[in-house]
């Protein structure tokens, strides 16, 4: 999966104006030929090795685990990648396909400023220019994460319409896209998407899932009996699964952002809450109302802050492969504060959803069984809001 | 034949070049669109775009994504878009209309119910510009079976083969976008569209109409020299905008902004076909 046109099953696809249709098919070209290539794959991997840091450890969260009273919790650390988080397995990966199609200017966008950052870490280290649109919104709750990037060399663009988010700065930079396909390369930080994106991001980002079964493998001499992790577009997610969907023995548990509950509209749950439809070129799940137009999202974690999710995952809910629940910012912040305190991390907010689940999960499944959670990044960045929320100002 | 059809051919008959105006359902005001749509065929408009708002519209510019933001704002949704239609025809009956907008809206309606309810109002095409032929299977032949057209674009970035083949899909006419960029997008080449248009005649022979950077009476009569359809977008709902916002009726603002554009296309042309009846001579 997908298939030769991008589908999963009904999801994925290519629904973008014909302007982009011939980018996006001499990208899937581009990227094909490059799947081929061994000496592609080489660089990717000397390059996670050097510059990223990975592998990244497979961490056993043993007074976690205790204080939960359940199942064994094992941290996957994303957040000791370099940047501080999974996104830059992605940018890594293409930012070496766009220099490999000669194209000098790299465009992104981004919610929490993950990928922001990421993309203009790898710019900079491949000498390629770098645009990065940023929803006003999200670069006032992430001001440290704009100064970053700026320091890298890129130029942040704020972008005032919609909701000031992540969806915003997706439309505005497709639109860059449109209007510069000759000389750059779009750096999609999800698995969304036309076709190829997210299964381009997806083989990206599924260096966590391989790490992850042979260090259990080599840790534990088995696999995991289950495997949890956040889920805004969901790329850190479909990077931890994907190694796994033919292990039947591991269930697979997708947590998306439930902002202050799934019943009261203020959330970002397209796959829990949701319905199929059509937005930023791929079909899935979206939080959309009765007329079809695209509702404002909430969550605590700009990251999670998203109307809708990677096709793959709208494809896995629906054949049942992988289970999606949902935690809302309040247990979000709880785990977040948990985590800090019992184990010396402190996780991004996104990936404090997927903590909040997998201790819920711990105790279900009870003694003697073995838990992956993807920390996909550190909480650096959220510093801000987390003291926001108990009035402290920093 | 069909209005689009029948349309095309008494244009061709006289020589003329169609001008088709967009405007944004619901913008400046709810109960704007109608008499808009009556000013402009009144000051020579041959056929008239509707833009159906959509909150996330990738493909367009700030001009027309802000029409769009206003008139979701005013409440105006897929529904008020058919319903301004109903009541154009009421007067109307031979201006072509085409739809313009995204595809969300358009399937959680329905498509079914959507083409139904479209071709019941008086719609002749559609025009989902997220919608390339390759996701189109399951509309576009309901569309047709209603005998509606489905309009599809072909940009500077679509290859030979790809034209080809939206040559033969379409029907209606063929929208050509004038350059890489949203709606709205200044810089428009007109020599360059004028190659692409002879190119893309070799796959069809339904008409060609250039839309995308045309913004005066000048860039739309360079245009209506070589297409067979000028589509004015961007500056009119910004023109509609400013119309609105300073007391003044849309309805006469809109008919003020396509009078000078009619001219310009025919003068134009009028000029060509005069040279051409001197050279014979």
């Amino acid at each position: 999966m997908p298939d030769a046109t991008g589908h999963f099953g009904i999801f994925g696809g290519r629904f973008v104006s014909e302007t982009l249709m011939g980018p996006v098919e001499e990208l899937r070209q581009a990227y094909e030929d490059a799947r081929r290539d061994p000496e592609f794959h080489a660089e990717i991997r000397r390059e996670l090795a050097r510059f990223v840091g990975r592998p990244t450890p497979l961490y056993p969260a043993d007074r976690l685990s205790e204080w939960a009273g359940g199942a064994r919790i094992w941290l996957k650390r994303e957040d000791l990648c370099h940047t501080g988080a999974h996104k830059v397995n992605n940018t890594v990966g293409q930012a070496i396909l766009a220099r490999r199609m000669g194209k000098p200017r790299v465009i992104a966008e981004t919610g929490a400023g993950q990928h922001g950052v990421a993309s203009a870490t790898v710019a900079a280290r491949l000498g390629l220019k770098c645009v990065v649109y940023m929803g006003a919104e999200d670069m006032r709750r992430q001001e440290a994460n704009v100064y970053r990037m700026r320091l890298l060399g890129a130029e942040v663009v704020p972008v005032e319409s919609g909701s000031r988010t992540l969806k915003d700065a997706l439309n505005e930079a497709m639109r860059d896209w449109v209007a510069n396909v000759d000389d750059t390369f779009y750096i999609i930080g999800t698995v969304a998407g036309p076709h190829p994106y997210p299964m381009m991001v997806r083989d990206f980002q599924s260096v966590i899932g391989e790490e992850t079964r042979e260090q259990m493998q080599s840790l534990e001499e088995r696999l995991p009996d289950a495997v949890v992790a956040c889920v805004g577009g969901g790329s850190n997610a479909i990077g931890i699964f994907h190694p796994f969907l033919d292990d039947r023995s591991v269930a697979l548990h997708g947590v998306e952002a439930a902002g202050d509950g799934v019943d009261t509209g203020r959330h970002a749950a397209s796959l829990s809450a949701g319905k199929p439809g059509v937005l930023h070129g791929n079909r899935t799940y979206l939080m959309s109302d009765e007329h079809g137009q695209i509702i404002h999202t909430h969550s605590i974690s700009a990251g999670l802050d998203y109307p809708g999710v990677g096709p793959e995952h709208a494809w896995l809910k629906d054949n049942g492969r992988v289970q999606y629940g949902h935690v809302g910012d309040r247990e979000a912040i709880e785990a977040f504060h948990r985590l800090s305190r019992l184990e010396g991390i402190i996780p991004a907010l996104e990936s404090a959803h997927a903590i909040a689940y997998g201790i819920r999960l711990a105790r279900e499944l009870g003694r003697g069984k073995d838990i992956v959670i993807n920390l996909s990044g550190r909480g650096d960045k959220d510093m801000h809001t987390v003291a926001a929320q108990e009035g402290i100002e920093l | 034949m069909s209005r689009i059809e029948t349309r095309f051919a008494h244009l061709r008959e006289a020589g003329r070049a169609a001008l088709v105006p967009y405007v944004m359902t619901g913008d400046p005001s709810p109960d704007s669109t109608v008499a808009i749509m009556h000013a402009l065929v009144s000051a020579g408009a041959d056929m008239v775009e509707l833009g159906m708002p959509f909150s996330d519209p990738v493909a367009d510019g700030a001009v027309i994504q802000a029409a769009g933001e206003r008139a979701l704002a005013a409440g105006q949704r897929l529904e008020d878009t058919l319903q301004a239609v109903r009541q154009f025809r009421d007067r109307d009956g031979e201006t072509p209309v085409i739809l313009m907008g995204y595809l969300n809206p358009v399937e959680i309606m329905g498509s079914e119910r959507f083409v139904a309810a479209a071709a019941e109002a008086g719609v002749d095409g559609v025009l989902l510009v997220d919608s390339p032929p390759e996701e189109s299977a399951e509309l576009a032949p309901r569309l047709r079976e209603a005998g509606l057209d489905m309009i599809f674009l072909v940009a500077p970035t679509t290859s030979e083969a790809r034209r080809a083949r939206i040559g033969q899909l379409a029907s209606g006419f063929v929208y050509y976008v004038s350059l890489k960029g949203v709606t709205g997008a200044g810089g428009l080449d007109a020599a360059a569209v004028a190659g692409s248009l002879d190119g893309l005649r070799r796959h069809t022979d339904l008409p060609l109409g250039v839309g995308f950077g045309i913004r005066d009476a000048q860039t739309a009569a360079a245009v209506g020299q070589f297409a067979d359809a000028v589509i004015i977008g961007s500056s009119l709902v910004a023109r509609l905008h400013e119309a609105a916002r300073n007391g003044q009726d849309p309805a006469e603002a809109a008919g003020e902004f396509m009078r000078p554009l009619r001219e310009a296309i025919d003068g134009a042309r009028g000029a060509d076909i005069a040279k051409k009846e001197m050279a014979q001579q």
